[in-house]
């Protein structure tokens, strides 16, 4: 049995033979944030690939991994695509350096993971915490459900974290 | 463990392709909103409008080339309508950037003995049938597998996937949103004297940064226009070209799709405010022999206001960082250093994924820009350099073109061409 689910409007399908993908969500609906790590490179990748880019690695295990990083940078959409973002506008979409292997294996490398800005509780923020949340803000993951047995990684503000002062927000606000 | 050099690109193998192949050709239709014509129909009258711009019959033409996302029509099918039977063809998949992608291709098949002659065509209602801003029938597709780590969350039109790499780009250098609308106000100067575009009107920076957010940091203006067209190139060897009826364009260098480290995330892979002609140029301008300076006009591409400003940075014409002042400069504008998109490009004369903006540097070398200038007795036109609205838009003694083509920040395809020098 295929991995689906309505999401949001849509029909999310994951196939039997997609085994990366598989897993991966499949790990976050335990709750488990994990990554495949290959035993020849030691090193970690996201999203779920079919083989180490930097060692060729086709073989790998899945290693849990710390849900806290830093954004990167992010979109803030004001004009949707999908019908069921409409009601959820602005909404904001980040892109989060993990904290673990920032900066490997080279200077500009990091494990950049995708996902909402949500609540602590996986609800779209209202526009008033999008404002407040920027490249720099620090943010923990929590997990949305698709289905049984398939949930997303998402991304909420840390409280328990040291915050920036001044996130870096697009300048025309 | 062996880190992989992606990175190095090969610039050592000979450059003996160099100023032998040639555009022989060129033809579009009108830029519509509602074309009530198939993609099929579309195709056919820009690739005959190649043809009688080459002087070419059926029989010339051997080889077709065209590139869609399931929105358009086969080549053989086309051909088949024009009575031209074929020795080579293929339809690819693809988008922007493509179009210097397929003329390398086309370059290739030729050489192999395949073809001799090349039309490459992209056609599609990019307004009434498959819009390319993504609504209506792309937003409706099942979501699956690799494509859920983005979809899933509203993460999906070209505007949303390209935001995280234009607002670092304003954070590594802080550009302003005011020096990249200076994009949009030239293209819709240059427009402004082109008769075929589809938006003639000029516009002020405040007109772009005053118009709606569709998602920071992009303004509506900020977004290039959604067409339905079909644009056609013709490429040839150079001795055949120099028997058409029009001079040809000489293919000097090309470079074909060249990608950042893993494109399926290449967000993982930084400085995410780089692009893919950071790579792209080590082959571009050695293989052309030629640097960013030697260039007299670009056609850098403009799905939006910063594609055009992060390419022409990544591709050395300003120092990295410096897109901003670059574009703002003036530089970009007809009478100004170096001119880029005089048709206006995807942001004002119409969206083609790339096709229009190598026809109109095919054009600009000639020196027979479609502008409002009168033709003279001669059956050519008499350009007054003069720029002003409804005005001239041919470049003075143009000898080199870049065009730099955009598939995504991690993909990018480039061409340069020159004048014939016999």
């Amino acid at each position: 049995m295929p991995l689906q689910g309505e999401y949001m409007g849509m029909m999310l399908t994951v196939d039997d033979v997609d085994r990366e993908n598989r897993e991966f969500f499949s790990w976050c609906d335990k709750g488990e944030f994990r990554l495949q790590r290959s035993p020849e490179s030691g090193l970690l990748r996201y999203p779920p690939t079919t083989a180490c880019p930097w060692s060729t690695d086709r073989e790998y295990e899945w290693v849990p991994v710390e849900g806290k990083g830093t954004v990167h940078s992010y979109v803030e959409v004001h004009h949707p695509i999908q019908p069921a973002f409409r009601e959820k506008v602005p909404y904001m979409i980040l892109l989060v350096d993990l904290d673990t292997q920032k900066g490997e294996p080279s200077e500009h490398e990091a494990l950049r993971v995708a996902g909402n800005l949500v609540t602590a509780d996986g609800e779209f923020v209202p526009p008033e915490t999008i404002g407040s949340v920027g490249i720099g803000t620090r943010v923990r993951m929590v997990f949305s459900k698709v289905a049984d047995g398939f949930s997303l990684p998402q991304w909420t503000v840390d409280e328990d974290a040291e915050q920036p002062e001044a996130p870096w927000r697009y300048p025309q606000e | 463990m062996t880190l992989s050099s992606v990175s190095d690109v090969d610039t050592s193998s000979p450059k003996h392709l160099r100023g032998r192949y040639a555009i022989a050709g060129v033809g579009e239709t009108a830029y519509m909103r509602g074309s009530e014509y198939s993609t099929r129909s579309l195709a056919t009258w820009a690739v005959k409008n190649a043809m009688e711009d080459a002087g070419l019959a059926p029989g010339d033409i051997d080889g077709m080339l065209s590139y869609s996302g399931n929105d358009s029509v086969f080549a053989p099918f086309v051909a088949g309508d024009l009575g031209i039977r074929l020795n080579f063809y293929m339809d690819v998949h693809g988008g922007g950037s493509s179009t210097e992608a397929l003329i390398g291709i086309a370059i290739g098949v030729i050489e192999a003995g395949m073809c001799k002659t090349v039309a490459i065509f992209r056609s599609m209602n990019g307004y009434s049938q498959v819009r390319i801003g993504g609504t209506g029938a792309r937003s409706a597709v099942p979501i699956n597998g690799d494509q859920i780590h983005h979809r899933a969350y509203g993460w999906q039109s070209a505007g949303q996937m390209f935001a995280p790499t234009f607002l670092r780009h304003m954070y590594d250098y802080g550009t302003t949103p005011e020096q990249v609308a200076a994009v949009k106000v030239a293209h819709s100067k240059h427009a402004s004297n082109n008769p075929k575009a589809y938006y003639k009107n000029r516009l002020t920076v405040d007109d772009v940064v005053g118009s709606r957010i569709i998602c920071k940091p992009l303004h509506l203006l900020d977004c290039c226009v959604e067409t339905d067209n079909a644009t056609c190139v013709i490429v040839t060897r150079l001795d055949r070209a120099r028997d058409c009826r029009n001079p040809p364009a000489v293919i000097q260098s090309v470079v074909g799709r060249c990608c950042k480290p893993r494109i399926d995330m290449h967000y993982q892979h930084g400085p995410i405010s780089t692009v893919a002609g950071h790579y792209a140029k080590d082959i571009l301008f050695p293989n052309a022999g030629v640097t960013p300076e030697d260039i007299d006009l670009t056609g850098s591409y403009d799905a939006f206001t910063f594609t055009t400003m992060l390419q022409l940075e990544d591709y050395g014409f300003c120092k990295k960082g410096e897109g901003g002042d670059y574009v703002s400069s003036g530089i970009i504008e007809l009478g100004g250093k170096r001119p880029n998109n005089t048709s206006g490009g995807h942001l004002c004369e119409g969206y083609t994924h790339g096709m229009n903006m190598v026809i109109e540097n095919t054009r600009q070398l000639r020196g027979q820009v479609d502008d409002s200038c009168p033709v003279g007795p001669d059956g050519r036109k008499q350009h007054t350099y003069d720029y002003s609205e409804g005005g001239c838009r041919q470049v003075k003694d143009v000898e080199l073109t870049a065009n730099l083509g955009w598939a995504m920040p991690g993909t990018g395809s480039a061409m340069i061409m020159t004048k014939d020098a016999r």
